[in-house]
């Protein structure tokens, strides 16, 4: 005679069968009988100090390991806490499971304590959400939302529980196989568009691979790698996808985009083809869309279908899963060599030589000075230490785009940033899942002082939990991509950007516990980062630089991609009337 | 010119807001919606008319089509697809234009569903054009008060339903009750 068992107890059976190891959340009056499960219990909850910040450090464990990343909150205010870090999610595609207390069943809809209608407010916010009114369907549901988050095109799912149905008594009967009949999963591609596409490839004179964060999310650099040094195809990686390729493999150009390099763009403008891999034609890539990559033909392989022709129509759309869309492309390729004719070899030639003079005109590099830290001398030391193998996490602006130009990743899975909703304060506590799923990894969280002042609420974690984070605040006393724009587009009328009265970083980290340090001088930069990177626990390292350093090179807003602004403005004589 | 999406979605609370969503997110307005059961209980047929420039529409339906919820949604705008509504009209006139009136609703296959002192209450059905001029000759004769139902549309070639089978949870397949 089997036992009667709750549904909070159902509930985190489930999570074992899923392999949940860690899950980070906030607990409340309406997820009580959850919480008295897990006391205790094998899984380790980590009590962060904000909902918000228990999505972001979801996904943090996610993206730095693949698994699905898990938060939970309480009902009402607990749940609309979570709603930017579910959107952050939904925007990057990462899988994350977020579980919600809700009021009583029979309370919901009477504006009772700590209400709020869950279900409705995340619909948006989410790849698919739940709201489970009986106590049979929580354990489907449960896998349902692990399988939804992790297949296709990964996302957040949220599982909003009311509170009788935590307490509810049943019989638990593992759920064995799921069926969604309305969840269109396409993974393996049209073979004859593959062939095609592969076929392409070859005869192309001025290929070039752009690859996204969907190469990271199937797990597809080895067969990147495979088709790029096959075809001998330059690519340019997205922010998304920094890490897909080691940032020193030969065929690698840099990031394109906005903020990309000049020899990236350019090669968009100029090339013939685009092997688009994973990735969505993103406006921060494309800039003006009418003018982006006029004399390509477009292959475009996604797995998610309503991607394909969104934002430009491809001539060989492919609706797979990259990872074995490219297995069998390198297959294709490798079965059926193609020796180029000697037009096309000359072409392929020139085109590389182009690239190369293109990088040497205007390579991304930092710059330094003698009297204050440039951004880019700080980027450039962080990447000295971490010589690609650290992870990475940054918020959103000025220091997220330097870092993406300067430092290198020798593997995917280290580069952690808010992309697509471009969120401030992701970078601390998408660090601190990072640092939980791999406690021996150096990890980084690079914050500006605008998005530094949404995390500190975390320090508190951090603390708590021992753990070993870097945080280097790059602070140049504005919220400078902000700055940067009022002065290069509003005549420097600087507008609600300057940040004073930032706290004391020695005097706050000692608050709670840790070392903290300001630096100023060039030259004491690199034996301060070494310093925290050596201590054994939590480091605040506040790094004073340059108020005013701009990002270049820069695409202004409307304008096409190879129109880019590459440096700042140069003072222009003007001459004098004649009286 | 009508435009029409025809969606054949899971009979769940929360579907039919998800697929009104991706319409509302964008700021347009939902003409006509009507939804209600099919021959499977656990499905619902929505037909959903909106003015909605061609491009747009294919990638509104592509981002229907990637609803959990959603088996299938269908443009109709330019497939062929047979389209219907129903009005109910309540017209009072006086008593020597009955008989005209009758005439009239005749003429466009309306047929009185109640008939009072007052008036009559005269529903029709037809392409939703049609109904637009038999509610303005109705109200040349009076005062009128309207009800539609909203398009209801029927692709006239079948489009193959391509559904995901069953996939296997995680952790084993022990299907027996587990004591925890």
């Amino acid at each position: 005679m089997a036992t009667l068992v709750s549904g909070a107890q159902m509930l985190v059976e489930c999570l074992v069968k899923e392999g949940v190891e860690c899950m980070f959340g906030y607990p409340g009056g309406v997820t009580l009988p959850f919480y008295d499960v897990l006391y205790e219990h094998q899984i380790r909850h980590v009590l962060v100090r904000h909902e918000e910040n228990a999505a972001f450090a979801a996904e943090g464990y996610a993206r730095s390991t693949g698994k699905v990343g898990v938060c939970c909150a309480t009902s009402g205010p607990g749940a609309t806490n979570l709603v930017t870090g579910l959107v952050n999610a939904l925007m990057d595609s990462i899988p994350i499971v977020a579980l919600t207390g809700q009021v009583t069943s029979k309370l919901i809809g009477s504006d009772a304590f700590q209400e709020a209608d869950t279900f409705g407010i995340t619909r948006s916010a989410t790849k698919h959400n739940y709201l489970v009114k009986r106590l049979e369907d929580l354990t489907q549901t449960i896998h349902e939302a692990f399988y939804v988050a992790s297949s296709g095109r990964p996302g957040p799912v949220l599982v909003d529980i009311p509170k009788d149905i935590f307490q509810g008594q049943g019989h638990y009967m593992p759920v064995t196989s799921i069926h969604m009949p309305g969840y269109k999963v396409f993974t393996e591609g049209h073979t004859g568009q593959i062939r095609r596409a592969a076929q392409m490839i070859e005869e192309s004179e001025r290929p070039l691979v752009y690859a996204g964060g969907g190469i990271i999310a199937s797990n597809a650099s080895e067969q990147l790698r495979e088709l790029v040094e096959l075809t001998d195809t330059p690519v340019v990686i997205t922010l998304m996808g920094l890490g897909a390729l080691p940032s020193s493999h030969p065929n690698f150009i840099s990031m394109p985009g906005m903020h990309g390099s000049y020899a990236s763009n350019m090669a968009f403008q100029n090339c013939d083809l685009i092997v688009a891999l994973g990735t969505r034609f993103d406006d921060r890539v494309t800039s003006r869309l009418a003018a982006f990559a006029p004399h390509a033909k477009v292959i475009h392989v996604d797995i998610d279908p309503a991607e394909i022709g969104k934002n430009r129509a491809p001539d060989v759309p492919i609706v797979g899963d990259v990872n074995r869309v490219l297995t069998r492309m390198v297959k294709m390729l490798r079965d059926e060599p193609h020796r180029h004719d000697e037009k096309t070899t000359a072409a392929r030639r020139a085109w590389w030589k182009q690239i190369r003079d293109w990088k040497r005109q205007h390579p991304l590099e930092p710059s330094f000075s003698t009297s204050e830290i440039k951004p880019q001398h700080l980027m450039a030391e962080i990447d000295r230490i971490s010589g690609g193998e650290a992870i990475i996490a940054t918020d959103v602006g000025q220091h997220q785009m330097w870092a993406a130009q300067l430092i290198r990743f020798n593997h995917p899975r280290l580069w952690l940033t808010s992309g697509g909703l471009g969120s401030m304060g992701f970078g601390v506590p998408s660090a601190m899942g990072a640092q939980f799923a791999h406690p021996d990894k150096l990890v980084f969280a690079i914050v500006g002082d605008g998005g530094f002042q949404m995390s500190i609420p975390e320090l508190s974690t951090i603390a708590s939990n021992g753990l070993p984070v870097k945080i280097v605040v790059m602070n140049n006393g504005y919220l400078g991509m902000v700055r940067q724009w009022q002065t290069l587009f509003y005549n420097n009328r600087l507008s609600g950007v300057a940040l004073d009265c930032f706290p004391d970083v020695e005097k706050l980290a000692g608050a709670y516990g840790f070392q903290g340090r300001t630096v100023e001088q060039p030259s004491q930069l690199a034996a301060a980062l070494d310093a925290a990177v050596s201590e054994p626990g939590p480091y605040l390292l506040n790094v004073r630089v340059s108020a005013t350093e701009s990002v270049y090179p820069m695409v202004p807003a409307g304008a096409a991609i190879h129109e880019m602004v590459l440096g700042p403005p140069q003072p222009v004589a003007v001459p004098v009337p004649a009286k | 010119m009508l435009q029409v999406i025809s969606v054949l979605l899971e009979n769940k609370p929360g579907a039919l807001m998800r697929v009104t969503g991706l319409l509302s997110q964008r700021g347009y307005n939902i003409e006509s919606l009507t939804v209600a059961r099919t021959l499977d209980p656990a499905l619902s047929r929505m037909t959903i008319v909106v003015d909605v420039d061609s491009t747009l529409r294919q990638q509104v339906i592509k981002q229907m089509n990637r609803l959990l919820n959603v088996l299938q949604a269908t443009d109709l705008t330019e497939s062929p697809a047979v389209v219907r509504e129903l009005v109910l009209v309540r017209i009072r006139i006086a008593q020597d234009a009955r008989t005209a009136v009758l005439k009239e609703a005749e003429i466009f296959g309306g047929r009185v569903a109640d008939s009072s002192t007052e008036g009559f209450a005269i529903e029709a059905t037809g392409d939703p054009e049609k109904l637009n001029e038999f509610v303005s000759v109705m109200r040349s004769y009076g005062d009128i008060e309207v009800t539609r139902s909203g398009a209801l549309a029927i692709a006239l070639d079948a489009k193959k339903l391509r559904l995901q089978p069953p996939v296997p949870t995680k952790g084993g397949t022990q299907v027996e009750e587990k004591v925890i």
